[in-house]
């Protein structure tokens, strides 16, 4: 094997790898942030997904190699109490937005593998109905932050 | 009787002195912005575990202004967003803030210990105290304050979801009930009312 066949080999590994990941998806992700507290207490991940293609497609879980299990959450207040529920799948319009943000759609991320800690980039990797998938760095960010600037 | 006529004048003077007194306790009519709960909520009374460990009273809390939330820290979205927000408030009431507490009172004592709840708070804001204690102190809290709480099965086994009431529930420095702040209330509302709470001061 000369020097070029082994860069060559692991270009042609990758790219099977890539492969594997399944249908593209025409999502872009932006303002991805969690919610990091203290000790081993699930945190919850947030960001805002666009749409860029002419179909709609829905978010239908993620997984994080930091984090041992993620789910997707939605709060709801109503009647005066706060509840939480389990989402199958959140769609986001052709063309169009989904936010998930504090108060609502959420990621809980639990059994974190290592502390994580404020300042701290996390890899989630978003997961589509179509099949595709989405990796996303998403920054850690204290507990008492309110979204992603502040 | 007859008194001569400058004392006669003293004791009227002191008399209608005394009643816009016991008038201002009566009313007390601040101009709140958020709901306002005096005389309509009991005063604040508990007998719960502070997150260091110690038995603590509402007793304890006098001379503070209190807001009183209660929720759960493997909550990991509204409550940490509603102690954040708290955090803002107290942030913008500047150095008067020392004399306010955010009591976060635990309704998942089981899994809530002092020390959870202490490294909880903490991360929020150095003026909120976790508060956690027997299931029926709990509730009895819970009970006083037409507030309630769900324990819902989870996802897995052993996991449980906890549904809550949202609502904050203002006192005054003498544990008196004053307003009620719910999550739709802009934030410049709760500033607003705790500022007028602090300002009133303490009233013997």
């Amino acid at each position: 094997m000369n020097r070029l066949a082994l860069p060559l080999l692991l270009a042609g590994l990758l790219g099977t790898g890539l492969a594997h990941a399944g249908p593209v998806v025409h999502v872009t992700a932006s303002h991805a942030w969690i919610r990091v507290l203290p000790g081993s207490l699930p945190a919850g991940a947030y960001v805002t997904l666009r749409n860029d293609s002419d179909k709609a497609v829905s978010l239908t879980g993620a997984s994080s190699p930091a984090y041992g299990e993620a789910m997707l959450h939605e709060s709801s207040a109503a009647g005066g109490m706060n509840r939480m529920t389990m989402v199958d799948a959140l769609p986001i319009p052709a063309r169009g937005m989904q936010a998930l943000q504090p108060g609502g759609y959420h990621l809980m991320l639990m059994h974190a593998k290592q502390p994580v800690r404020p300042g701290d980039t996390v890899r989630v990797v978003l997961q589509f109905g179509n099949g595709g998938t989405l990796p996303v760095d998403f920054t850690a960010r204290p507990a008492n932050a309110v979204d992603d600037t502040h | 009787m007859k008194f001569p006529r400058p004392l006669r004048l003293a004791l009227l003077l002191l008399s209608l002195t005394g009643a816009l007194l016991l008038g201002g306790c009566q009313h007390d009519a601040l101009p709140f912005r958020l709901t306002n709960i005096s005389g309509h909520m009991p005063d604040l009374q508990f007998q719960l575990t502070n997150d260091n460990g110690r038995p603590v009273s509402a007793a304890d809390y006098r001379g503070k202004v209190v807001l009183l939330y209660f929720g759960y820290t493997h909550c990991p979205d509204v409550c940490p967003l509603t102690l954040a927000h708290l955090h803002v408030v107290l942030q913008k009431l500047g150095k008067q803030a020392d004399d306010v507490r955010i009591l976060f009172v635990s309704v998942d004592p089981a899994r809530d210990t002092p020390e959870v709840l202490h490294a909880y708070v903490n991360a929020f804001d150095k003026r909120a105290v976790g508060l956690t204690g027997s299931p029926g102190a709990i509730e009895a809290l819970v009970k006083r304050y037409r507030a309630s709480f769900t324990r819902e099965p989870g996802s897995q086994g052993g996991n449980y979801e906890v549904s809550h009431s949202s609502a904050i529930y203002v006192f005054d420095r003498n544990g008196r009930a004053r307003v009620l702040s719910t999550p739709g209330t802009p934030q410049d509302d709760l500033v607003h009312d705790l500022d007028l709470l602090l300002g009133a001061g303490a009233s013997a």
